[in-house]
């Protein structure tokens, strides 16, 4: 899991400092929300990169969180980590932003082979591409099967491996954001990580085949 | 050796495993699960070098004059949620719950017939929004029942009209089933649970789906026939919605009472 774990004190220390900056946001005193915006908006930014897929989307799910999280501030104040919460509220408006984009494409008439010759269809593609051994060297390659793996789950799977593989949130975090119970969260990981592995076995398989080879020679 | 499945593979990885150590100990031993684990961490640590751009150091800053300018003088203190429709929603029940309880009490020094009318009132009030509730999710059971491929070569089916629909129902029937335990109704609050195991299911579907999988959605509706307590419940509340309607007053009774 790649989320950087702060230590225990500095942990706590930021909490504290976060729960200041909201009580002083509560009384009227704008910059104090400032401070909290710029705290968390990397980390956050971080999540809904790899929630959407692609920067503008980020950018966009993250001042809609920030947003989001100022007009429910009264609600937060009992609450223990603002970090957390507000994490949260950019997963679910992630989750509606890659459903309103799917509409936004399904609406779009594409033609089912595009400029390059190439199926429009992520799915499609995923399964049909042969690569030749030599492209299958290159990492460039490598990485957009996984832009495509990525993109060929569902907005649930996504989320729920993004929250848990990169981010290292606990299930109860995810059932939450998922509206779901803990069981059906921890399901949603499983069938995301099925998936990736039947769709990237093959690739990195080979990949990794290749590598070794050319350090033998 | 009895070897493990991929799903526990992955829940050790994750760190969801129930009995991490249970499956420490038999990797120790077990070449063949160790072989299955190295190849799921491949991809996953594929996946990890997947580079994420930099957004700059002074991020947080530009994200902050983005926002500045749209945001209200002061926050939304707690209270303030409570205007949301959904909550409006909830708080109208409960308060009429109340409402109704201490009527109750109130109306014992009242004649029977003044204190059945409040009564049926507040049965209408429930009978008509739950049967609503339940036309709307009969149907989206209906129309997911009837969803099928445009081609029959068609490999997926997209299925996120009903899922978001799902979604918005579910919030609907936690609701009605709490009310309806509060109120004593255990039947209503049984068939509201187990609509809502199926809502549950449905709205966390994939959005695309192979038809496959859509007949394994179908049939556990069939199973557990929902559709059909659906229906029966949805007529028994309307029959209800009928008989507390109150009685149109008689003509004649009305006259005296004028002149009374």
């Amino acid at each position: 899991m790649i989320r950087m774990q702060p230590s225990v004190e500095n942990a706590q220390a930021i909490a504290d400092s976060d729960a200041l900056a909201v009580e002083r946001t509560l009384a009227g005193d704008r910059d104090a929300y400032r401070i909290l915006v710029e705290r968390h908006s990397g980390n956050v930014f971080r999540l809904a990169y790899r929630m959407t897929g692609n920067r503008p989307d980020a950018e966009e799910v993250v001042q809609e969180a920030f947003l989001r999280a100022y007009q429910k501030l009264g609600q937060f104040a009992a609450r223990a980590n603002f970090g957390t919460w507000v994490y949260r509220i950019a997963a679910n408006y992630a989750i509606d932003r890659m459903r309103q984009r799917k509409k936004e494409e399904a609406r779009k008439v594409e033609p089912a082979i595009n400029e390059e010759g190439m199926e429009n269809d992520p799915v499609a593609r995923i399964e049909d591409a042969a690569p030749t051994p030599e492209r299958l060297t290159q990492s460039v390659e490598l990485r957009k099967q996984m832009k495509l793996a990525l993109a060929a789950l569902s907005h649930s799977e996504r989320t729920a491996f993004v929250m848990r593989h990169w981010e290292g949130c606990a299930i109860e975090e995810i059932a939450e954001v998922l509206k779901s119970s803990s069981g059906a969260a921890k399901n949603t990981v499983f069938r995301a990580v099925q998936k990736l592995r039947l769709a990237l076995q093959p690739f990195v398989g080979r990949e990794t085949q290749a590598r070794a080879m050319s350090t033998e020679s | 050796m009895k070897h493990m499945t991929e799903e526990e593979l992955i829940a050790y990885r994750e760190s969801m495993s129930a009995q991490p150590a249970g499956v420490a100990e038999h990797l120790a031993e077990c070449g063949e699960c160790r072989g299955e684990l190295q190849r799921i961490e491949a991809v996953l640590a594929a996946l990890d070098a997947l580079p994420i751009p930099d957004p700059g150091e002074d991020y947080g800053r530009r994200v902050w004059q983005k926002i500045a300018p749209r945001l209200t003088e002061k926050p939304a203190r707690w209270w303030q949620a409570w205007l949301e429709p959904r909550w409006l929603l909830a708080a109208t029940l409960i308060v009429a719950a109340f409402v109704a309880g201490r009527l109750t009490m109130i109306d014992r020094h009242r004649p029977p017939d003044v204190i059945a009318n409040k009564e049926q009132i507040r049965e209408r009030v429930l009978v008509v929004a739950v049967g609503e509730h339940l036309g709307r999710s009969e149907m989206m059971l209906v129309e997911l029942s009837n969803v099928a491929p445009l081609d029959p070569a068609q490999k997926q089916v997209n299925i996120a009209a009903e899922q978001r629909r799902a979604e918005d129902l579910l919030e609907e029937n936690r609701l009605y089933r709490q009310t309806a335990l509060q109120e004593g109704d255990a039947g209503l609050a049984s068939v509201l649970d187990e609509l809502e195991r199926v809502l549950l299911d449905v709205a966390h579907s994939p959005d695309q789906v192979t038809p496959a999988q859509l007949e394994k959605i179908r049939q556990k509706i069939e199973e557990r026939g929902i559709l059909f307590k659906v229906r029966v419940v949805g007529r028994e509340l309307q029959e209800r919605e009928k008989s507390t309607k109150p009685a149109p007053q008689d003509s004649s009774t009305k006259k005296e009472g004028n002149k009374a």
